[in-house]
């Protein structure tokens, strides 16, 4: 079987994150950036399936610069085998990344797609669900637990309330919640090997997917700065505020 | 057993000095048509993420290096317009001090404002290109050595291991680096370079090194307060009293200034705190002008070492060489370390190139190389200033500036006297019985900040689940010695908030706070005790410093 | 304009996040309506008619909608889709997982979690776990948009009498199976999960003293965590931790007890809706960011905070 995995190379979780002055994005400007820490996950589920002896190739594809080859060669020395890079010359939208990887699914034709639930900078948790849609597959998001059988994966997933679990019919999608599994950390000697397993570039144009724009970023802002609110002088008045003016008792 | 690389040269760490190296030596086997495998470790999770300086950098080491550094876009931008020099006489007034009353090394025509941070960066991309290894996030942990006891390299230290000392389920046993020779480039007081001072009595012949802790902030200012090149430096308040060192202020790009303090750490007073010195001072107008309506966007805090030619040990040992701060190159008179500390790298590479060239197989004592030091305009700018620190040290501020002055601009450097300061640090503090506590200002909030707000910015992050780094000889010095005779001095010096004492209900607990460690070693050179040992946290923790 | 807003409920009774994304509706303007898919369903729908400002809901009453299958549930959503304008659910684990393949279906983009509504056509949404706001225009015909639940006031669960139309419409994929369901039976919220969060840190003294906490915690319905400092001295174990390095929690409620408000913490609560700091140091910086703030000794304050609830 084969492993299609995503990454996408986004800002460090350790830095903190700055708007620009004139509010038309972060500053991301020499800041550390990384492999967004769901992909990781993802990219460690794969491998582990590999190890497991069910899965022989895994493939990792990864949309952006040149820079992000970077994170697409940290996904090769944690085991996966080979890497493609879609060149363009910022992050599309999900819908736009969902397409592209569509037309990658297609010529790879992977058993399974594991993808991070979300990435770190927009947060938008949409693009494994748009490509299982795309694809008219099944889906199992913010999984824990996946165990693949013949022609199918079993997959236990988190909800609000607890946890859920499905059979998919392969080809199916699966996005990574953060308890799915401990990345390992990657071992000197693979980081060496890395550098010499195969990595294809391929561009929109060549997939024959438009980058399309849907939506337009008119400003980005810092979060507003909470405040300091009042004072109460016994436990009477917090009740009394907390269920009256707060409602949130 | 575990398993093991082979290289020419292993280099630890990717800070100014080591990738000097590195480039250096690469460029040295391309031109000779010779092989050579170099490999940079650094314990830090990128580049730069554990380099901190001020900086205003002389760009003289870099442009023998790579003659060609502005085309191929070294991040050295920002050049320098304008000096300006102030005495701070309390926490309202201060004296601008004339050109002339300026020692000379103090004068920075023809330097530029930068972040080393970002210059390491580029230098190890051009180290890349050249076909050094660079290795971030993973931390030489121990030296190997043969049975000779020549060094036969270093260990990265294991990863995956619990705070108790067991094997987590992501469990990886370090790798052993082998090389001909191992440069060390670890920076101020590198754990495994204090090692190999013991072992090798390194400093036998010399004085002691003589540190400071440098505490630097990054701020988004005022566009309208922003001169970029402007550099100022100053003395004097709030340290005259009980402590020596400086301040710097130094207008960068990016509508960014880069603001710091450097106390130097043989202050006897144990109720001194780096950390709210330098927080009390930016009130001062002269730091406040620029910083009122800015925002603070980065903080981090590094030991330096100052001690200069006089505390320079013997940097070439069976199979190895110190290079950078690692030894000690910086030179104080300049406060500039960087172009010093790529020099030595710079040498030290050709020295080692010159012997493998030979047919060395390693393990030698690299004697050439102090000949080449001895030959080089590093000496010769480290002998100029030889006295500056300890003069400082032994007259004060004041008149230690005034001999300084004389020394450096009249009879440049060349006073046939050397001071000597042979006190180590640690030793010259004095008990907590002989001084009071000092109240510092509460932080506005707005110009000076709490440590944890502070740390905070210094993106500082450690796999939570490890054993602490920071180790204690013995583990009840704290509370049996430290606490009584100075007041647990830890609390104060380290500006990061790790060491704290908690009065529990039966009695003071010592509390290490590994994760909010800046790997700033200043714990491992002050405490009076000598008891704490700071050795290298699981690779990849530690700061993100941005642009520092 | 109209809108259609993907109905949270458990086949018995609708979820109250539903009634969040109603708000944001009437913000947005226009008709709103309420798919209720699900199985054996009927209550819900009765309630989804009762929600004030809906003026119809639609009632998908079929087994292949009984666990809300996404490949299900986002078919028959865009079989629907033609008549709206928006096509909204609350940003729950059910209208995350569905609404996307709703988007990519109809070759539109979704913004997903808005805090705000600025007009029909642009949001705010959090960027970068919340450390940055993003003003976006949705430039689609149609706008598929799930809702923060916390950033908006639930709409009244009564005052409207809305027309239910139950449509046969099946869409069932062979493809999926739900396999079966755990949900968390223990007494006490999941602490990511919870509405309400009871926090102690340094100043409870020692791991018994938690015990106030929990009591207070069994009042309210909520979960206990804790800050660094209380996790370090061993009062607790580290998968209560809230903060950086711990857990980031929003919940509705959060109250502090002897926590100082170290940076580090606050980076794990601030985004709570409403925050309550009970320390008696007036001068801890909780008190900067806590909405309302009690200087007392938490030994006295808990215990009668427990007690009059």
């Amino acid at each position: 079987m084969k492993v299609l995995v995503t990454v996408k190379r986004v800002i460090d979780y350790n830095v903190k994150v700055r708007v620009k002055p004139d509010n038309s994005d972060v500053d991301l400007a020499n800041v550390k950036m990384a492999l967004n820490p769901f992909c990781e996950i993802a990219v460690e589920e794969a491998v582990r399936l590999k190890e497991s002896g069910k899965v022989s190739e895994v493939v990792v594809a990864s949309i952006g610069p040149k820079a992000c080859q970077e994170q697409i060669r940290t996904a090769l020395a944690l085991g996966a085998d080979r890497g493609i890079h879609i060149d363009t010359p910022d992050m599309p939208e999900s819908l736009v990344v969902a397409k592209l990887l569509a037309k990658v699914v297609e010529a790879e034709a992977p058993d399974l797609v594991v993808m991070g639930k979300q990435s770190i900078d927009g947060d938008n948790n949409q693009t494994g669900q748009m490509l299982a849609a795309l694809l008219g597959r099944p889906q199992a998001t913010f999984a824990s637990v996946v165990n693949l059988e013949e022609g199918k994966a079993v997959v236990t997933r988190e909800v609000d309330g607890g946890l859920q679990t499905l059979s998919l019919m392969l080809p199916a999608i699966v996005t990574t919640d953060l308890r799915l599994n401990e990345p390992r950390y990657a071992s000197l000697p693979n980081i060496m090997k890395a550098k010499k397993k195969p990595l294809d570039v391929t561009t929109p144009e060549s997939l024959g997917v438009e980058m399309t724009v849907h939506t337009r970023v008119l400003s980005v802002e810092p979060p507003a700065e909470r405040s300091g609110g009042i004072q109460v002088k016994s436990v009477d008045e917090l009740i009394d505020k907390l269920k009256n003016e707060a409602k949130v008792i | 057993m575990r398993e093991s690389m082979e290289f020419d040269v292993v280099i630890v760490g990717a800070g100014p000095s080591g990738l000097s190296a590195a480039c250096r030596l690469m460029q040295l086997a391309s031109e000779n048509a010779y092989e050579l495998t170099v490999c940079v470790v650094e314990k830090g999770s990128e580049v730069g993420a554990h380099v901190l300086s001020g900086a205003v950098v002389e760009p003289r080491a870099l442009e023998e290096l790579f003659p060609d550094w502005q085309d191929r876009g070294a991040p050295l931008t920002v050049p320098v317009k304008e000096d300006q020099l102030f005495m701070l006489r309390n926490a309202t007034k201060a004296i601008k001090l004339p050109n002339m009353l300026v020692p000379k090394t103090m004068h920075n025509q023809g330097n530029y404002v930068a972040s080393v941070g970002n210059l390491s960066r580029w230098l190890a991309e051009q180290a890349e290109q050249l076909g050094v290894e660079i290795f971030p996030g993973f931390a030489a942990a121990e030296v190997l050595y043969h049975e000779d006891g020549s060094v036969k390299g270093v260990a990265t230290g294991d990863m995956g291991v619990a705070a108790d000392g067991s094997q987590k389920d992501s469990y990886m046993p370090g790798m052993e680096l082998h090389a001909k020779y191992t440069l060390f480039a670890e920076g101020c007081r590198g754990h495994l370079g204090k090692q190999l001072y013991q072992r090798f009595d390194l400093s036998k012949n010399a004085d002691a090194q003589h540190y400071a802790i440098g505490i630097k902030e990054l701020w988004d200012i005022d566009p309208t307060l922003h001169d970029p090149g402007r550099v100022i430096h100053g003395s004097g308040w709030p340290l005259d009293n009980d402590a020596s060192g400086g301040f710097f202020l130094y207008h960068t790009d990016n509508n960014q200034v880069v603001v710091g303090l450097i106390v130097d750490l043989n202050y006897a007073n144990p109720y001194l705190s780096p950390f709210d010195e330098f927080q009390r001072l930016k009130h001062h107008p002269v730091l406040k002008q620029y910083l009122t309506g800015g925002k603070r966007v980065a903080y981090g805090a590094r030991a330096i070492a100052k001690g200069g030619l006089n505390a320079l040990p013997e940097m070439t040992f069976p199979g190895g060489l110190l290079i950078g701060c690692e030894a000690g190159t910086l030179n104080f008179a300049k406060i500039k370390g960087t172009h010093t500390a790529m020099k030595s790298g710079m040498i030290a590479a050709e020295t080692v190139f010159a012997s493998l060239k030979e047919g060395d197989q390693g393990g030698q004592v690299l004697a050439d190389f102090n000949v080449a030091f001895k030959g080089s305009w590093l000496y010769s700018e480290l002998y100029q200033s030889r006295n500056f620190g300890p003069a400082l040290h032994k007259f004060g501020t004041y008149l230690g500036g005034a001999f300084n002055v004389l020394d450096q601009n009249i009879l440049g450097g060349k006073l046939p006297v050397t001071l000597r300061d042979l006190k180590e640090d640690y030793a010259q503090m004095r008990p907590a019985a002989e001084f009071s506590p000092i109240s510092y200002p509460k932080p506005d909030g707005v110009i000076s900040f709490d440590k944890l707000s502070s740390v905070f910015l210094s993106n500082t992050n450690h796999e939570e689940d490890q054993l602490c780094h920071l180790t204690l000889k013995d583990p009840d010095i704290p509370l049996t010695v430290n606490l009584p005779v100075y007041a647990e001095p830890a609390q104060r010096y380290c500006p990061a908030g790790v060491y704290e004492v908690i009065e529990d209900a039966d009695g003071p607990r010592f509390q290490i706070n590994g994760q909010n460690c800046v790997h700033c070693k200043t714990c491992d050179i002050k405490d009076p005790s000598q008891n704490i040992v700071w050795v290298s946290p699981e690779g990849g923790g530690g700061p993100n410093y941005p642009n520092m | 304009m109209a809108i259609l807003i993907l109905t949270e409920h458990d086949n018995q009774s609708l979820k109250s996040a539903t009634l969040n994304a109603v708000t944001a509706a009437e913000q947005i303007g226009g008709e709103i309506h309420l798919l209720v898919a699900g199985f054996n369903c009927g209550a819900v729908a009765e309630q989804a008619a009762q929600v004030n400002g809906v003026s119809r809901v639609i009632l998908a009453d079929n087994q292949a909608y009984q666990n809300g299958l996404a490949e299900n549930v986002s078919a028959l959503m865009v079989e629907l889709a033609g008549d709206y304008s928006h096509l909204l659910a609350a940003s729950t684990s059910h209208g995350k997982n569905c609404m996307p393949r709703v988007a990519a279906l109809l070759n539109v983009a979704q913004i997903s979690d808005i805090c705000g509504v600025e007009s029909a056509d642009t949001f705010r949404r959090p960027i970068y776990a919340g450390n940055a706001i993003a003003t976006v225009q949705a430039l689609d015909e149609v706008k598929v948009i799930t809702v923060r639940g916390t950033a908006f006031d639930p709409a009244l669960g009564s005052g409207a009498s809305a027309t239910i139309d139950s449509i046969t419409s099946v869409h069932l994929s062979e493809a999926v199976q739900f396999v079966n369901e755990e949900l968390a039976e223990s007494e006490r919220p999941e602490l990511t999960a919870a509405n309400t969060v009871v926090s102690g840190g340094r100043g409870l003294g020692n791991g018994e003293n938690f015990g106030l906490l929990e009591s207070l915690a069994d009042k309210l319905g909520a979960a206990v965590g804790a800050s660094r400092a209380a996790v370090d001295a061993g009062f607790v174990p580290n998968d209560m931790q809230v903060g950086q390095t711990g857990k980031i929690v929003a919940p509705n409620l959060y109250i502090a007890v002897g926590i100082s408000g170290a940076i580090q913490h606050l980076a794990g609560m601030k985004d709570s809706k409403v925050i309550v700091a009970i320390n008696k140091d007036e001068d801890a910086p909780i008190f900067q960011i806590a909405d309302y703030g009690l200087v007392a000794d938490l030994f006295e304050a808990v215990p009668e905070l427990t007690q009059k609830l």
